[in-house]
């Protein structure tokens, strides 16, 4: 299982420079893992991709869990992973925005140009409002769409049309609804 | 003379055009996910719906009469689907194409229609994930029994009653 204190020089940097927002580490072969306080996400982001230790160069994927029936406090957490091609070397940044009806992080758009697209993506899909992102609307969904869908409170078997659907039975016959 | 249904002169006309009609559908392919694999294989060489008189896709609805609906269609595309259906002149028919296109197949989510029958009538339907071009030939040759049966006039047609959703032509 994970090592709660890997010794890692990436982490050993973090640490010293943000101290108690470093809420928590964790390594599973190799892979590391780093949850920081929201307050300080950008600067832990911005120290990841400037020193030339860690010189996380590429940005990979942003997403987010909700974590509403795992009955976990705050509720969402955004999920970057970062890799470095110079050094051959990954890393999980997490982070739990504070308020859970209006959950917010700062956008790394001005850090990683290729966070556009997945952050409106987690707007889209989660609601999670990225503050300083130079446009944040819903990527996939069309704009009427109201609420998140990949939210855990999303209703499973609500529609939202776009034009009126023809009246047709749910019960068709020779017809399979599992 | 009177006469209840159509007369000798406009039944063999009738019967001709819809010779013609059956033997030279132009598709529409609204091609928008991995069925299209499927269509091109159909398409091409191998089963060649050429046979059929249904191999040159047209490109724009307005000179297509079949609208081959090929892959899943989001809640987002449906209007699109509906402005393509709506801009394509008289006759037309649709063919569902692919299990995701008669029901929203697997993806019963937020984000997919559930079966293109909810968006414009459909002629024909095509099960499968995807179909085996096989089924797509037999669907195209039950949709040209269809056009034969149908009533085809100089000033226009009489179509068929659309068969309700979820029934086979």
């Amino acid at each position: 299982m994970g090592n709660p204190m890997p010794e890692n020089p990436v982490l050993n940097r973090l640490r010293a420079q943000l101290g108690e927002a470093v809420v928590e580490t964790h390594a599973h072969r190799g892979d590391v893992t780093v949850v920081v306080h929201p307050d300080r996400y950008h600067e832990a982001m911005r120290l990841l991709h400037d020193d030339p230790e860690s010189d996380y160069d590429f940005m990979t994927d942003i997403t987010c869990v909700d974590r509403l029936k795992l009955k976990l406090q705050p509720r969402f957490e955004v999920v970057v992973h970062l890799y470095s091609s110079r050094h051959n070397a990954r890393i999980r940044v997490k982070t739990r925005p504070l308020s859970d009806t209006d959950p917010r992080v700062d956008s790394i758009v001005d850090i990683y140009p290729g966070a556009n697209w997945p952050e409106r993506e987690a707007y889209d899909m989660f609601g999670i409002r990225f503050n300083g992102h130079p446009d944040l609307r819903r990527i996939l969904m069309y704009e009427e769409f109201v609420g998140h869908p990949l939210r855990k409170d999303y209703p499973v078997n609500k529609r939202q049309p776009r034009i009126p659907m023809r009246d047709i039975p749910d019960d068709r016959p020779g017809m399979m609804f599992v | 003379m009177t006469n209840d249904g159509p007369g000798f002169f406009t039944s063999r006309l009738s019967d001709g055009i819809a010779w013609a009609r059956k033997w030279s559908l132009f598709p529409y392919p609204f091609v928008t996910a991995c069925c299209g694999m499927e269509y091109m294989s159909v398409a091409s060489a191998h089963y060649d719906l050429d046979r059929f008189g249904a191999a040159w896709p047209r490109f724009s609805p307005r000179q297509a009469d079949m609208l081959l609906v090929v892959g899943t269609i989001s809640q987002k595309m449906a209007p699109i689907l509906r402005r393509v259906y709506d801009q394509m002149c008289e006759p037309k028919w649709v063919v569902a194409f692919g299990v995701c296109t008669c029901t929203g197949g697997f993806y019963d989510n937020y984000a997919t229609v559930q079966g293109i029958d909810r968006v414009i009538p459909v002629h024909c339907y095509i099960p499968g994930c995807p179909p085996r071009p096989e089924t797509v030939l037999d669907a195209l040759m039950k949709l040209q029994a269809r056009i034969q049966k149908e009533h085809h006039g100089l000033r226009g047609m009489v179509g068929l009653p659309i068969p309700p959703p979820g029934e086979a032509t």
